[in-house]
């Protein structure tokens, strides 16, 4: 016959082996959703902090022009930061509800990268350019917008290269030139060219 | 003890004489080194050949190593080696071997050379079907070697709708190396074990590619296409079917030739591009190029209106407009056909046409916007080579030039037209003049872009602004 106390003991064991599966089960699936949710949703800059004045090149799909929009957003101290929060608050822009040029659900600046000498690198999201609309001028006004506002705000960039998942990508959406190195004064003149509507 | 801080005269000289010996071992060693091909279902493969008192020799261990397990030992002037469960041993300076127990003689003495063992080629036909015991056959001539039924047939006939479009089939997927030059295109298998057709010389019926030939040599397979316009290689079917097409051009129509633009568009027949300069097309005045194409879709303008579409139907309007000016054309797709941009560039800049028309289609804006390159400032070659990124730098100009005049003429149609310069390929790539055009609707009517109407307005400014700067181009022409 067994003892009482061991068929006690051994209860009370398996009680805590089932509750420790059950909460470690929880606990999993919580961050799985955690992590699906960082992944998809469009970054804010920070609400804290003394805001400062930025210039950002803003696409308007009608009548196909970019303009200067100044506006003021908390940025931080680092160079790069500073980089990455302005293109994060352009996009923000194109995610609205009002958006003037519209970027596809989930598109994202992953991050910007920035190599002395003068070479900034941006990593745009898989979903940026899977849901970008197809064509040239809406394709160039998005890197015009995005390579202009970073040019006319972090001073000493003279190249950008732009990735897709940290990875390089023929096309934006079909058209525009993701291989090559964008060369600063070359974009400048074309958003010149994109600031006039003829 | 005191070292110099220089080296002694001797250590210079010996130096030298290390480098001018690696010079020359560098310059007047062979290039075409002697190779044998091995095909076979376990693995493709070649082994290098060795001459030796003006026989060609092979490596016996290398030979068979990738089919089985090998071993070999080497004693005295004795070479021992076994295949799977095959012993053999060979001696060195002697032509007499003994596999499997009995005697044979190599038509050639075996040679021991730093442990391995060389066995003359021609004495793989007595030697192999000791070590392999299945079906093989030896080309020793072109020193190919096929174990097993492995070779890969193939037919080729010209496409019965498109004469200049020759449609190759083979048994198996095939990964040729391709390379043109002017009349030829050239396909060289390395890795496949295609084997020659009934003839070893094709002929067609067809003026642009008349005929084809088969030769083998080196351990590998040659075929080398004839033809009378450059030609593009196209692999469908798993790499199994290689089209080989020569392109359409249209000599300008006289008044009364004249094509009605509403009339039905012509079959879809043939893309082009090679690199190859070719002598039929000399007086190319423009290349006109529907964007995407095959797999490649472009826009979705409509669910079931891809960019390609509007594409093409506008490149052949647009053709049609130029040849009435006198300006002939070469379309470098007419069909729904998949080329890269870099194909596209290559055919272009070997055509040595005076413009470059790239046609796009969209759905936002309103009217036409006119591209040329989008060039890094201060771009250019140096030296006798282009940059293929920057090729376009020495056209700009006139490019801009191209561009206003069309600018122009669009507006006195009352189209809408904006003028930009973009980052869009293959415009950069090319050493003409060169254009890209996006065509979208002037209304909130998607279905404007395939209106024969539109495409005719378009097309008819287009063509005689490029006719208004025909003589600029033409001196700029390279």
């Amino acid at each position: 016959m067994i003892p009482r106390h061991l068929l006690i003991a051994v209860a009370v064991m398996l009680a805590v082996v089932l509750a420790m599966s059950f909460y470690g089960w929880r606990m999993r699936g919580r961050a799985e959703r955690e992590e699906v949710r960082v992944t998809t949703r469009a970054v804010a800059p920070p609400a804290a902090g003394p805001t400062e004045q930025v210039t950002l090149y803003v696409a308007y799909d009608d009548p196909g022009s970019l303009h200067a929009r100044v506006v003021h957003i908390p940025l931080p101290a680092g160079r790069q930061e500073r980089a990455e929060e302005l293109l994060r608050a352009l996009v923000e822009i194109y995610l609205d509800k009002f958006s003037p040029h519209v970027l596809g659900p989930g598109s994202e600046m992953r991050s910007v990268f920035l190599v002395d000498p003068g070479l900034a690198v941006i990593d745009l999201n898989a979903a940026f350019a899977n849901g970008h609309r197809s064509g040239v001028l809406v394709e160039e006004l998005t890197m015009a917008s995005l390579v202009g506002s970073l040019s006319a705000n972090i001073p000493g960039i003279n190249q950008v290269k732009i990735l897709v998942d940290g990875k390089e990508r023929e096309t934006l959406a079909g058209h525009v030139d993701l291989t090559k190195f964008y060369d600063i004064s070359a974009v400048n003149q074309l958003v010149t060219q994109l600031e006039t509507v003829q | 003890m005191r070292w110099s801080r220089y080296l002694p005269l001797g250590s210079c000289f010996a130096l030298l004489t290390v480098l001018t010996l690696a010079t020359a071992l560098l310059l007047f060693s062979s290039p075409d080194e002697k190779r044998m091909s091995i095909y076979s279902n376990v693995a493709n493969y070649s082994v290098s050949v060795v001459e030796r008192d003006n026989l060609d020799y092979v490596a016996l261990l290398e030979l068979l190593e990738p089919l089985g397990t090998v071993t070999a030992k080497a004693s005295g002037d004795h070479w021992r080696f076994r295949y799977k469960q095959i012993d053999s041993e060979f001696i060195a300076g002697k032509h007499r071997a003994r596999v499997q127990g009995s005697d044979l003689d190599l038509p050639a003495n075996f040679l021991l050379e730093n442990g391995r063992g060389l066995v003359p080629i021609s004495s793989l036909n007595a030697l192999l079907p000791r070590f392999l015991g299945g079906p093989f056959a030896f080309n020793q001539i072109a020193r190919r070697l096929f174990v097993g039924n492995v070779a890969i047939h193939f037919t080729a006939q010209i496409d019965k709708t498109t004469p200049s479009k020759l449609v190759m089939n083979f048994t198996s997927p095939v990964n040729p190396m391709i390379a043109t030059e002017p009349g030829r295109l050239r396909m060289v298998f390395t890795h496949e074990a295609v084997v020659a057709p009934g003839s070893q010389t094709l002929t067609f019926n067809s003026e642009v590619i008349p005929s084809a030939s088969f030769q083998e040599s080196n351990g590998t397979a040659e075929l080398l296409i004839t033809g009378n316009a450059p030609m593009m290689a196209s692999f469908s079917n798993d790499g199994r079917t290689i089209t080989i097409a020569a392109p359409s051009t249209t000599p300008p129509l006289t008044q009364g030739q004249m094509q009605s633009p509403a009339g039905p568009p012509p079959p879809p027949t043939v893309i082009a591009s090679t690199g190859a300069p070719f002598a039929g097309n000399k007086h190319v005045f423009a290349v006109v190029d529907a964007a995407h194409g095959g797999d490649e879709r472009g826009a979705a303008l409509r669910e079931d209106l891809p960019e390609k579409d509007v594409t093409l139907a506008m490149a052949r309007a647009l053709r049609t407009e130029m040849t009435a000016r006198g300006l002939t054309t070469l379309l470098l797709r007419d069909g729904d056909l998949t080329l890269s941009l870099d194909q596209r560039a290559a055919t272009t800049n070997s055509s040595g046409a005076a413009i470059y028309l790239s046609l796009h289609a969209t759905t936002e804006g309103s009217g036409v916007r006119l591209y040329t390159a989008l060039m890094p400032s201060g771009a250019a070659s140096r030296g006798p080579f282009l940059d293929w990124s920057t090729a376009q730098t020495a056209s700009q100009a006139t490019s801009q030039i191209a561009q206003a005049a069309v600018t122009a003429e669009l507006r006195n149609k009352q189209v809408p037209v904006r003028s930009f310069s973009a980052p869009l390929r293959p415009l950069n790539n090319i050493t003409a003049a060169a254009l890209a055009i996006e065509i979208s609707p002037t209304t909130n009517n998607v279905s404007q872009l395939t209106s024969v109407e539109y495409q005719q307005l378009i097309a008819g400014a287009v063509a005689t602004g490029v006719a208004a700067i025909r003589d600029r181009l033409q001196a700029e022409r390279r």
